[in-house]
């Protein structure tokens, strides 16, 4: 099991300006384990996706909070999970069928697939009325060699 | 984010700069959507140069509004779309519908 080097925290209102501070928080966070501009570009789409669920779905009715968590890990693993207390959701597998959304005819229906072509890895977890978790992985491939663990 | 809209006889540009997610995507939507219907274009060409990141909420921007232009009798063109924007749109499936 790889070591934890870094972690952070950080929890919002569900109000969609908080979208792009969501992006820019995790982005500022990858940073340090010198991700190519694709591989940020994709971690910052992906977190985006999974924000703008809980924003769209998990608290269609309401504002809430949503909690983000990323680690990095000693293999240049990056997990990120997003959380809320929405609404939850009754069928994963079908939410998570491209082009399938319950959120109107401006949205794609695209959120989940994108997350998997983006990211190496996702899991869902949710319990209806209890909220939803999305846990996102991807590995980052290390192009520089530091004494990290000091610093 | 802004969006400017260019007007060419009967052809209308809408030049989006800036990043497109949920929350950006209604006010794009609504400036685009308020000058298809008071100048009802036989073309609208959303111009995609100045647009940073788009997550999937782009995807949904671009179907609604062609869905919208088709209805009122046009047609719309995606053009200057930024490479790394490029894998977003051919997982969308949109490239089918000769926009871009």
């Amino acid at each position: 099991m790889a070591e934890v080097m870094n972690e952070m925290n950080v929890n919002f209102f569900s109000r969609s300006c908080n979208e792009s501070f969501a992006r820019t928080v995790i982005a500022a966070f990858v940073s340090q384990l010198d991700p190519t501009i694709d591989e940020l570009a994709d971690i910052k789409t992906a977190i985006s996706e999974a924000v703008t669920n809980c924003i769209v779905h998990g608290y269609k009715s309401g504002i809430g909070k949503i909690y983000v968590t990323a680690k990095i890990y000693e293999n240049g693993r990056i997990s990120i999970k997003v959380k809320d207390r929405g609404c939850g959701i009754d069928n994963i597998e079908q939410a998570m069928e491209p082009l399938f959304t319950t959120g109107g005819s401006e949205r794609s229906g695209l959120g989940f697939a994108v997350m998997q072509s983006f990211m190496d890895k996702i899991k869902v977890t949710s319990k209806v009325g209890k909220g939803t978790t999305v846990s996102l992985d991807k590995y980052i491939i290390r192009r520089t060699v530091k004494n990290e663990k000091n610093q | 984010m802004s969006v400017e809209i260019l007007r060419k006889s009967s052809e209308v540009v809408a030049k989006i700069d800036g990043d497109i997610d949920h929350h950006t995507a209604a006010e794009i939507r609504k400036v685009i959507d308020e000058n298809i219907s008071l100048l009802k274009p036989k073309l609208l060409k959303l111009d995609f140069s100045g647009v940073q990141f788009m997550d999937s909420s782009g995807i949904g921007l671009i179907m609604g509004r062609f869905k919208l232009v088709k209805i009122a009798g046009g047609n719309l063109k995606v053009v200057n779309i930024p490479k790394r924007l490029e894998r977003m749109i051919k997982m969308s499936g949109l490239t089918k519908l000769g926009i871009f």
